[in-house]
């Protein structure tokens, strides 16, 4: 598969004018009536209960919800690492709900950039090699020493993660998940297992990725303090959204405190 | 190199010494498969090449004396290359320091050149010159055993004559690569050798002017074996011949076989348990290490690492083992296959012998190591490519206890905490337990397997020099004589007891199948050769009938009260259907047996024996050898003592190798299965086990848990390997047995208490290692990472 987007397609013409909304801003994901249960019979839980939503190109977008509220699940969904149980999600004019195994790993491979709020780092791989592992495989990656300076880690490359801080282990995640200039950069709670200076460091490496790289940028939180650095917020309450607010102005990180 | 690379190294590195243990495991498979494997190719190759330049015969045959011309007779048969004749005889030596009697076998050479057909090999020294009478080639192991060479003397009784014979020359030769003297199974080359001579003086000696005993011949490409020897058994008919036959029922060439044979068995036996263990390793750890690091796979797919590539990744932890394990097997193969061809070379005597790697050994070892690496973890792969990444994300599910068989059958307050968290552990995971378990025990099993023979032999030698032949010394004639001979040798001093026997050359036939072996006529309630049934009760033989060993049974496919055909191979062949009236179990050698009177009466000859039993007073043998040793009519003296002495020395030989790996590597074996096991049920319940530490548990309790679980299983694997190995030795017994040795099953208890000892030490020692692992243990850091 080449690395193309699915509405730079030609056959995808038609598709195109409806990915424009909002004066010139592209819809780069479309979520109608998505729907998750887990579980059979008795034990079924509604993760998610029909949930709409619009996301576009380049904006920093945080998801605000208690736990349990379902925020997992759809960045999960969003990011082609489950698939919902009704309704559907498009990335651009690709229809995810209905893709293959391959074809999900296909769009994981080329588009998405992944931050976990436990970092997941390979505990065997240096800081660069964790980048690397990401970079070996993508078309037209930045070089590792290059991801790592964005995410403010410069002179780290050579640290295992045991050897580094919680904050800087989740710089190299962030790292690892730009590394591959994603379309789009989907963080579950990456400031939470962090105190909340190390976590303004890390948002500030999102910050600064979203702003020069344009990418899209969709961050998990509990934390409603962090939802003013974001330019929409969207709250999540039970598996629906509850509300979608625009902030005036996009707060700088190292202007919050919590 | 690609970072997902650089991960399968450096974990590898992490867990070096589990590695280590596999990949050893792995070196014994690959270098016993390629060691055994390309010396028994070297070996047939060696074999082939020799037959080929020297001429081996395709068949053979032996008459009382034919005219020369009938040779021409021969020679027209169709299918028939080349014939060549010959003498032999049969003469006793008198050989210098050396009191027994010696036996040879000499065999003509034409005057002054090498024969067409079974050329001989000189090591040393020369031909016999023509004209020369009293010149000899020796054969090599003959004139070793006696430190004879080139320039020695001895002296044969040639018909009741001493001549003085010199030594010109050292000889190998096809024919007699294993030098047995007809009649027994086992080369014995202080007492029995080949000799060479020019055929002039052997005819002058023994009346064969102008006419030959002995001939062997050469087939032309596609003829029919069958047919030849039918049409040559009519023309010799005439001159009392002992009937043609085929290279494979040659004494030496079919011993030669069964031993190939043998080499082979084990050559695919050994290999495919030790590789069969490596593969089981493999699994217990990769399996392992998936559910280690289910998140990083969660992760890998994430990223968008398609399944293909995950497999691969988990596959190649198992390639780099396997590859190392090939890499080193295959230098240590070649290095044991070169000590081994040389030990070979030495034992069988062969001119020279080139040994040979071929690419197709090789190629196997690596296919076979690496089939058996994969196939080990493709169950666990396949479970780490079918996790989803979101579900893998997640922690696993807290495994799932509950109670106990032991505790459902109230039996929980028999065992204190600490101990119900061992057997909760052993049951909760009843396939991982079952696996360990298994493994052990094959450990034990394979113990067994390389040390059970000695058992077999003991119980043979006991059996069948104990129980079936009691007699001190077999002496045989030249000739059926009469039984006037046998009250000679009760005459004789030092005699305590001695009881006739007739032997009949015959051919076998049932249906298609054949055999040639020779009829132990046994006198009735004879007391010294008695034929035993399978409980080693004796079978009474009847008046009537043939009682057969039950290795010649399955050779002609028969069952007591079916007829078979005996064909008399000497006197006026004459065929006879004969009821087979019991089978016998012996171990070596493929008897049958009739009445004395009933064998007379088929050689169609009157009352004649072909030698006797004897039981002798042991403070009189010098004497009664050199007695025996004047006899003119005394063809050989056969000792049951050095028959047993030769059967252990030839077993030894033939079983050192095997027994001698089985019992190495069973070992190393039982090591690698424990200390992994081990490794990975402490890196499975490291936090559990610090738990109980940071709760106020004592070393010493944590410790009790651990080892209490290895102690468990070690105790539960030892009866199923016993079993196993029980099992194990018929498996051995079948690769390894002949159709002359049959090894029975027979287990002593010091072969389970040993493989018991193997294996409670290996264990002993993995607890040892985990036990230093325990006292080391991090609180802080392994309660830090998150499960």
């Amino acid at each position: 598969m080449t690395r193309r987007r699915p509405d730079e397609s030609g056959g995808a013409s038609g598709a195109r004018s409806s990915t424009y909304e909002r004066g010139e801003r592209e819809v780069v994901f479309r979520t109608r009536r998505l729907t998750k249960t887990y579980g059979v019979g008795d034990v079924k839980v509604h993760a998610l209960r029909g949930v709409d939503l619009d996301l576009y190109a380049g904006e920093m977008v945080v998801l605000l919800g208690a736990s349990g509220s379902g925020k997992s699940t759809l960045v999960n969904i969003l990011g082609g690492l489950d698939t919902a149980t009704d309704g559907e999600v498009h990335y651009h004019d690709q229809d995810l709900t209905r893709a293959t195994d391959a074809e999900l790993t296909q769009y994981r491979r080329h588009w998405v950039g992944f931050v976990f709020q436990f970092y997941n780092l390979i505990p065997s791989l240096t800081a660069r090699e964790n980048v690397a592992i990401v970079t070996d495989i993508a078309d037209d990656p930045m070089d590792p020493d290059e991801a790592l300076e964005l995410a403010g880690l410069s002179g780290r490359g050579h640290s295992f993660p045991a050897q580094l801080s919680g904050g800087e282990q989740q710089r190299v995640a962030i790292a690892r998940a730009i590394a591959k200039k994603p379309a789009v950069l989907l963080c579950d709670e990456p400031t939470g297992a962090l105190d909340s200076k190390t976590g303004i460091v890390v948002l500030e490496a999102l910050d600064r990725v979203n702003r020069e790289l344009g990418t899209t940028t969709f961050i998990i939180t509990h934390n409603e303090v962090q939802a003013q650095m974001a330019e929409r917020v969207i709250f999540l309450r039970d598996g629906r959204i509850a509300d979608i607010r625009t902030n005036e102005r996009r707060k700088a990180p190292r202007e919050l405190s919590w | 190199m690609r970072a997902i690379h650089r991960k399968v190294l450096r974990e590898l590195k992490g867990m070096r010494s589990q590695a280590v243990a596999i990949g050893f495991v792995i070196v014994a498979g690959v270098a016993t498969f390629v060691s055994m494997t390309s010396v028994y190719e070297s070996l047939q190759q060696t074999l082939e090449n020799y037959y080929d330049e020297h001429r081996f015969a395709d068949g053979f045959l032996s008459i009382r004396r034919a005219p020369e011309p009938l040779s021409d007779q021969l020679r027209r048969v169709p299918g028939v290359n080349e014939v060549q004749t010959r003498v032999v005889a049969v003469v006793n030596l008198e050989v210098p320091d050396f009191e027994e009697p010696v036996t040879a076998s000499v065999v003509s050479l034409p005057p002054g050149r090498q024969p067409e057909l079974n050329r001989v090999f000189i090591r040393e020294g020369r031909l016999p010159e023509p004209g020369r009478e009293d010149e000899v080639l020796l054969n090599e192991v003959f004139a070793e055993a006696h430190q004879l060479g080139p320039g020695d003397g001895l002296t044969a009784i040639i018909r009741g004559s001493r001549r003085t014979l010199s030594v010109v020359g050292i000889a190998l030769s096809p024919e007699f690569l294993m030098q047995v003297q007809p009649g027994t199974i086992f080369p014995d080359p202080e007492r029995y050798g080949v000799l060479w001579m020019e055929r002039d003086a052997l005819a002058a000696a023994y009346d064969m002017e102008g006419a030959f005993n002995d001939a062997v011949f050469s087939l032309a490409p596609g003829a029919d074996i069958d047919e030849v020897l039918h049409r040559m058994d009519r023309i010799l008919e005439p001159y009392g011949g002992l009937g043609a036959f085929p290279r494979e029922d040659q004494v030496s060439h079919s011993l030669i076989e069964d031993e190939f044979n043998q080499l082979r068995g084990m050559a695919t036996l050994l290999p495919i348990i030790f590789l069969g263990v490596a593969a089981f390793l493999l699994n217990i750890v990769v399996t392992r290490l998936i559910i280690l690091q289910r998140q990083m796979i969660a992760i890998l797919k994430a990223f968008g690492y398609r399944d293909g590539e995950v497999a691969l990744h988990y596959l190649s932890f198992v390639l780099v083992i396997a590859a190392g394990g090939i890499g080193v097997g295959m230098l240590v193969g070649v290095w044991m296959g070169v000590l081994l061809g040389d030990l070979y070379l030495d034992f069988y005597r062969f001119p020279e012998m080139e040994y040979v790697l071929s690419l197709r050994v090789a190629l196997t070892a690596v296919g076979l190591t690496l089939g058996a690496a994969v196939l080990g973890v493709l169950m666990s792969v396949r479970r780490a490519v079918r996790l989803r990444p979101a579900e893998a994300m997640r922690p696993a599910q807290p495994p799932v206890y509950r109670a106990t068989l032991l505790e459902r059958l109230g039996l929980q307050r028999l065992f204190d905490p600490p101990t119900r968290i061992i057997i909760r552990n052993v049951e909760r995971q009843p396939v991982k337990s079952a696996l360990t378990i298994v493994g052990i025990s094959s450990a034990c099993a394979l113990m067994i397997m390389g040390t059970f023979s000695q058992d077999s032999m003991d119980h043979i030698v006991a059996v069948q020099f104990g129980l079936a032949q009691r007699e001190h010394l077999t002496v045989s004639f030249t000739d059926p004589t009469s039984m006037s001979a046998l009250n000679d040798l009760r005459g004789l001093p030092g005699v305590l007891h001695a009881e006739p026997y007739r032997s009949v050359p015959v051919h076998l036939r049932h249906g298609h199948r054949s055999y040639r072996t020779a009829i132990d006529g046994v006198p009735a309630g004879a007391y010294l050769r008695r034929v035993l049934d399978a409980d080693q009760q004796p079978i009474t033989i009847p008046a009537e009938g043939i009682v057969i060993a039950e290795g010649l049974a399955e050779v002609l496919g028969v069952r007591t009260g079916d007829m078979i055909t005996v064909e008399v191979q000497e006197g006026r062949q004459r065929a006879r259907e004969v009821p087979v009236t019991g089978i016998a179990e012996q171990f070596i050698g493929v008897g049958a047996y009739m009445d004395m009177d009933a064998a007379n009466r088929l050689s169609g000859g009157g009352q004649a024996i072909s030698g006797g039993y004897l039981l002798i007073d042991r403070g009189m043998e010098t004497e009664l050898m050199s007695a025996l040793r004047d006899r003119p009519r005394v063809a050989g003296i056969a000792s049951t003592d050095r028959m047993i002495e030769a059967f252990y020395e030839e077993m030894v030989g033939a079983l050192i190798v095997f027994t001698l790996i089985l019992s190495l590597f069973a070992a190393v074996i039982a090591f690698g299965v424990i200390y992994n096991s081990a490794r990975i049920s402490l890196s499975e319940r490291d936090r559990e086990l610090a738990s109980l530490r940071v709760l106020g548990f004592t070393r010493g309790e944590i410790s009790y848990i651990m080892l209490g679980e290895i102690t468990l299983l070690v105790l539960a694997a030892i009866p199923l390997g016993l079993a196993l190995g029980w099992a194990g030795s018929y498996l051995t017994v079948t690769a390894i047995q002949t159709e002359m040795l049959r090894f029975p099953v027979v287990l002593e208890p010091r072969t389970f208490a040993q493989a018991a000892s193997v294996v409670l030490l290996s264990g002993l020692a993995s607890a040892i290692m985990i036990h230093r692992r325990l006292v080391r243990l991090d609180l802080i850091a392994v309660l830090k990472t998150r499960e």
